[in-house]
């Protein structure tokens, strides 16, 4: 019965953003093809800090690691951009082994200092070897790099509409592979680890070999969502690994609600609505952010589809 | 040059990088020490005191030294005190959840950061010394300055040894670190320590950032490093050990001055940066961080 509710809502959410790309205006039409995108890196950080309690600051490397793994085998190697998605996500699974193997090793405060120092290593990588990676200004990946054909079909992805669909299609891939990989047995043993690692270690779970695979699974997706930045948007850039990329998905996931669904989506679409419409007022969208964050952790610690689980819809996945 | 006096002078400048990170790192640690939380808007108490303390040497004027004086005096206050109040409104109410408190310390970070652009600016500014001296070395002269910010340093450092060590108050603090619920039986006000300790971290990051302002100059972003580095001090020193603080601080802060001087700076950070980080991989209680449980 639940089980068909949440089916339902899922879909619903996922055919209400089809219409949308029919009636939208061309501004909001971009906006939210970029939310998409950014609501699966969020997805992707909630996977692990929602799910299995992990709190990392670290993962922009993820998302950095797939927009490098994509712009830069394709700038510099010529690889097409379905390849160029696959290596970025390839890019970013393989971080995650190395990240999660060392990282995992400690826990609480320790795991987050670790992931933010790891992450900063990445970021001053990517400005040390300037000279593939220009360093601050990034790499532009201009549209006919974009664009490829596929079964006697061409695509460009700089398109707009196509743009749209391919968020679209990515954003809903990954939100099922969250609502099947939360209801499978991964998942639960994810949030039994988040609620008492002890006793599931007692039970007889491989914590660790668990833990590991949530890194993994989590730094894919943001991998994933980097890469599709990188071809859809065009734009690579070392801002994008700076702890600031690390900290905002971890303030969409809290806003939405950790450990929902679509809570990720509902949070970056708040969030990015919030500070574009108060840039218009006011410059000090760092300012609306770090109140948000304030205000979430003291008054809403469980976001808005957390706190709508808790009061009304027990059933939300 | 040669080799020889270029190291000399490069382990000097390293010198005043970790006089100025022991103080900030004291601050933090203490905070992590006592309160058992992670203050990630730590840098950016650094990065007011500079503002504040362009802000009262500026309203001052007069002989450079005057400004100075004040600015080492009322700019840890104000710090201070915000500190003390961000405490009291937002993370006692949070009853000191680690992650709770980072999510609120780093919105904290951006409220500062962004008042200080608002209201400061995106300009660097300097706060001129309170003297210019150049003492003469056998190969070069050099700033007396900054030989005057390495022994302030270390004297505020022995006050702080002092206090937690002596008088009734580290006791007190101290009392606190170990047990909280056993001080709290005993009498102690263990939740206005809290805010004492608090404020008290973040006023030795507003005074290192005050001895700095001569040397580098005042911006909003100025907390970043700060805020990394003593992360990376804290950590290999080992939890709330002064004496591992002190220690760590001394290597960063040279090898950070020698490796930059001869190898390019951001390889010198990427290389520290992921040493420390395994540091905390392969030992978690970091080099010295037995003392507490």
């Amino acid at each position: 019965m639940s089980g068909s509710k949440s089916l339902a809502l899922h879909a619903g959410a996922i055919a209400l953003l089809f219409a949308l790309n029919f009636v939208l205006p061309e501004y909001h039409h971009g906006v939210f093809a970029r939310v998409m995108v950014l609501a699966v890196f969020a997805m992707g950080y909630n996977f692990l800090f929602g799910y299995a309690g992990l709190l990392s600051l670290g993962h922009a490397m993820f998302f950095a690691a797939g927009m490098y793994g994509a712009g830069l085998t394709m700038l510099h190697l010529g690889w097409s951009a379905p390849v160029g998605f696959v290596a970025g996500v390839a890019s970013g699974a393989v971080l995650a082994v190395g990240i999660g193997l060392l990282a995992l090793r400690t826990t609480g405060v320790a795991f987050m200092i670790v992931t933010m120092m790891f992450a900063q290593v990445i970021y001053l990588t990517i400005l040390y070897f300037s000279q593939w990676t220009r360093g601050d200004e990034g790499l532009v990946l201009d549209r006919q790099l974009r664009s490829f054909d596929i079964g006697g079909l061409h695509v460009d992805l700089a398109d707009p509409a196509t743009r749209y669909m391919t968020a679209l299609l990515l954003f809903s891939v990954v939100l099922l592979i969250t609502l099947r990989f939360v209801s499978a047995p991964f998942g639960r043993v994810l949030v039994a680890i988040r609620e008492n690692e002890m006793r599931t270690t007692m039970l007889g779970y491989d914590v660790f070999a668990n833990k590991l695979g949530a890194v993994i699974v989590s730094g894919a997706i943001c991998a994933a969502a980097g890469a599709a930045y990188a071809l859809l948007f065009g734009h690579v850039g070392a801002t994008f690994a700076s702890v600031q990329y690390s900290i905002l998905p971890l303030l969409w996931v809290l806003l939405g609600g950790a450990a929902t669904t679509l809570g990720p989506i509902v949070g970056t679409l708040f969030m990015y609505y919030v500070v574009d419409i108060t840039s218009g007022y006011t410059s000090a969208y760092l300012l609306i952010v770090g109140v948000a964050l304030i205000g979430l952790v003291l008054f809403f610690p469980k976001g808005v589809l957390g706190t709508a689980r808790d009061r009304w819809a027990r059933w939300l996945p | 040059m040669s080799f020889g006096p270029h190291l000399f002078l490069a382990s000097l400048e390293g010198l005043v990088t970790a006089a100025v990170l022991a103080l900030t790192a004291l601050g933090l640690s203490l905070v992590f020490g006592v309160m058992r939380i992670v203050n990630v808007a730590h840098g950016e108490f650094f990065m007011l005191g500079a503002v504040i303390a362009w802000w009262v040497a500026s309203l001052l004027g007069g002989h450079p030294a005057v400004g100075f004086l004040a600015a080492l005096i009322i700019s840890p206050l104000i710090v201070g005190a915000i500190a003390f109040a961000a405490e009291r409104l937002v993370l006692r109410r949070l009853e000191y959840n680690p992650e709770a408190t980072i999510v609120a310390t780093i919105g904290l970070l951006y409220i500062l950061q962004q008042l200080a652009l608002s209201l400061y600016g995106a300009d660097a500014r300097p706060v001129e010394a309170p003297f210019n001296y150049r003492v003469l070395l056998p190969w070069f002269g050099y700033s007396g300055y900054k030989l005057a910010v390495i022994a302030a340093s270390a004297l505020l450092i022995l006050a702080t040894w002092l206090v937690l060590t002596r008088t009734r108050i580290g006791l007190v603090m101290r009392a606190t670190q170990y047990d909280r619920e056993t001080a709290q039986a005993f009498g102690i006000p263990v939740d206005r320590v809290y805010g004492g300790v608090f404020a008290l971290g973040a006023m030795l990051a507003a005074v290192a950032a005050v001895l700095i302002v001569p040397i580098q100059q005042a911006h909003y972003l100025m907390g970043r490093d700060p805020l990394l580095l003593s992360f990376i001090v804290v950590i290999i020193g080992g939890l709330g050990s002064l004496r591992g603080t002190l220690i760590a601080a001394l290597l960063i802060g040279l090898s950070d001055g020698i490796i930059s001087v001869f190898f390019s700076p951001t390889l010198a950070k990427m290389i520290a940066t992921l040493l420390v980080a395994l540091v905390l991989v392969f030992r978690p209680t970091g080099l010295f961080g037995t003392a507490v449980k």
